[in-house]
């Protein structure tokens, strides 16, 4: 690989960080707050790309007939690699984590952060949850905050075991590599005849069934659906 | 005292293992490296349906998309380490690490390691730094003890540690203390045992000769493409593990006491993920007992697929292949024995 290469390479793998980076493909793979530092590093990799294709255009032929050669041999082949990430962003572009996803990992454990005092919910009818919110209220507060309010859930379509359907979101502490699902079994009208991986928003209220992720062990809550309907993936897939 | 050499040849990559086009790119003798990126760059283009066609599947998808953004995730703390090696290589003269760590090497170590507190990443950054920092005449000892630790005590970690175990403090200050220790002990365990020969630095373009700022990219550019392709080869192993691994079949084994902390320590070593993320993952493997966590979390950010494979490019197979599992045998040992004082 000659320098023009290496630069050629560095500008493509810094050119496809920037494009996810400033549309919004990142947030299929990594945390919102990690945005202006994918900015950051696109410009020092665009940056570093010119500097290494600017200096090799302005090398003498005498120059690079030394040194262009002994690169030649000993320029890092494995570089080579770096095309696959620019293939995967630009080319291939995968969806955000799914039903498969969901179904290998055991949903998360919503525990309270910072002691079990739930505050009650907002106003609103129905009153739009995150997945993890509904989960603790109903595992860790038996449900008290959430009783005689009508709620608003918003995720993907999975499949139980036993193959009833399930709503999933998966969390996502850094990026997907880490991504766990937070699952929460449905009663009552459930979608029915819908394809896994389907966006979905519920209304319905709090019951107070549960049952145990066969994965790993863990208390799912049940949310007993009213009415449902098909939406679009959400912008921000994860939760 | 006289800074040894240790530029080298650079060793073969491992290409083999790479399950997808990579060798079709290998430079031709006769056709220049240009010429056979701009051919492949066509022939993915034109191929552009089949290929999306070809990732459709449910587990080739979710392979892609792990592989995707690790890679992501771990490009800011790779153009941050690469960006900071450089700065060390160009800017900062070599008579300034005499003068900032103790001369004594075991002396150095400690200090180096409690360095790792100030720099804030994950472990892909501190593979080229501490690449850099031997290069510039700091004892090798001292470097791979800052190497270590890092990636595991700086103040980002620790915060999502104490955040991912709500109400369990020790859980974080177990995880700092143990990480320190194994750091400390792998860098004097180098002193006694270790030989400089075992580490060769890949050939890096003579800096030293050219103007600083023109050093500083070229130096950016070289590491980027070195320790960004290991790094490629690490995330495709990675996202193989998860994909592959059902977290199913780990449940059965958590019971035992002590099968479950090796089961999590190889699964640390396999899963690869940063670490500023696998306390929230530790965190959630609850059928695992506290002891067998805090192993997780001492050995993720010390040994896993993707630091093997950059530490195999960054200083070569010889000495990835000792210090590794070293490292492992003293990070299990360690975190057990802090586990079961403090947790």
């Amino acid at each position: 690989m000659n320098k023009l290469t290496q630069g050629v390479v560095l500008l493509l793998f810094g050119g496809a960080i920037l494009r996810a980076s400033v549309t919004d493909l990142y947030l299929r793979y990594v945390k919102e707050g990690l945005r202006p530092f994918l900015i950051a590093t696109g410009v020092l990799l665009v940056a570093a790309a010119l500097m290494t294709i600017w200096y090799s255009f302005r090398e003498t032929p005498s120059d690079s007939g030394e040194h262009g050669h002994e690169h030649e041999h000993h320029g890092p082949g494995v570089g080579w690699l770096l095309i696959l990430p620019v293939l995967g962003l630009l080319l291939v572009a995968p969806p955000a984590l799914g039903s498969y996803a969901a179904n290998q990992a055991g949903s998360v454990v919503a525990e309270p952060v910072g002691g079990s005092d739930y505050p009650p919910l907002p106003a609103g009818d129905p009153v739009e949850l995150s997945l993890v919110d509904y989960a603790s209220r109903a595992l860790f507060d038996a449900g008290k905050s959430l009783d005689g309010r009508e709620l608003s859930l918003t995720g993907f379509i999975t499949t139980a075991p036993d193959g009833a359907p399930m709503l999933a979101r998966m969390v996502l502490s850094c990026c997907a590599a880490d991504g766990r699902p937070i699952k929460i079994g449905l009663d009552g009208r459930t979608p029915i005849d819908v394809p896994a991986d389907t966006w979905v928003q519920l209304t319905g209220v709090y019951t107070a069934r549960t049952i145990k992720d066969p994965v790993n062990n863990v208390d799912v809550a049940y949310f007993e659906v009213r009415t449902w309907q098909e939406i679009p993936e959400p912008k921000q897939p994860y939760a | 005292m006289p800074s040894p050499r240790l530029d080298a040849e650079e060793p073969s990559p491992q290409l083999d293992t790479e399950p997808t086009a990579a060798p079709a790119g290998r430079p031709e003798r006769r056709i220049g490296s240009l010429e056979v990126l701009a051919g492949l760059l066509v022939l993915l283009v034109v191929l552009r349906g089949p290929l999306s066609d070809l990732v459709s599947g449910p587990a080739l998808q979710t392979w892609t998309t792990v592989f995707v953004s690790v890679l992501v995730q771990a490009a800011p703390f790779l153009a941050f380490g690469v960006a900071l090696s450089a700065v060390i290589a160009v800017f900062v003269p070599r008579s300034f690490w005499a003068k900032a760590l103790p001369s004594h090497p075991a002396l150095a170590v400690p200090t180096a390691s409690l360095a790792g507190v100030v720099l804030p990443g994950c472990e892909c950054g501190s593979v080229p730094i501490a690449g850099s920092l031997i290069r510039r005449g700091v004892t090798p000892a001292a470097a791979l003890a800052f190497l270590l630790a890092a990636p595991a005590i700086n103040p980002i970690v620790i915060t999502a540690t104490v955040i991912a175990f709500p109400g369990r403090p020790e859980m974080a200050v177990a995880r700092g203390l143990a990480s320190l220790v194994v750091a400390v002990l792998i860098g004097w365990l180098w002193l006694r045992l270790g030989k400089t020969e075992w580490i060769k630095l890949p050939h890096r373009p003579e800096l030293d000769t050219l103007p600083k700022w023109q050093a500083f990219w070229a130096a950016c550019r070289h590491d980027v493409l070195h320790a960004g392709g290991y790094l490629v080869v690490g995330a495709a192993a990675a996202a193989t593990i998860n994909v592959v691994v059902p977290e199913a079949w780990l449940t059965s084994l958590a019971a035992n006491a002590v099968l479950s902390i090796l089961v999590l320590a190889i699964l640390a070593v396999l899963l690869s993920i940063c670490s500023e993320a696998d306390a929230f993952v530790a965190a959630s493997l609850s059928q695992f007992s506290l002891t067998s966590r805090l192993v997780f979390l001492v050995v993720g950010p010390m040994v896993d697929l993707k630091l093997i494979s950059m530490q195999t490019g960054v200083f070569g197979r010889t000495f990835a292949s000792r210090f590794a599992p070293a490292t492992f045998v003293v990070a299990v040992l360690v975190g057990t024995a802090f586990g079961v004082v403090l947790l």
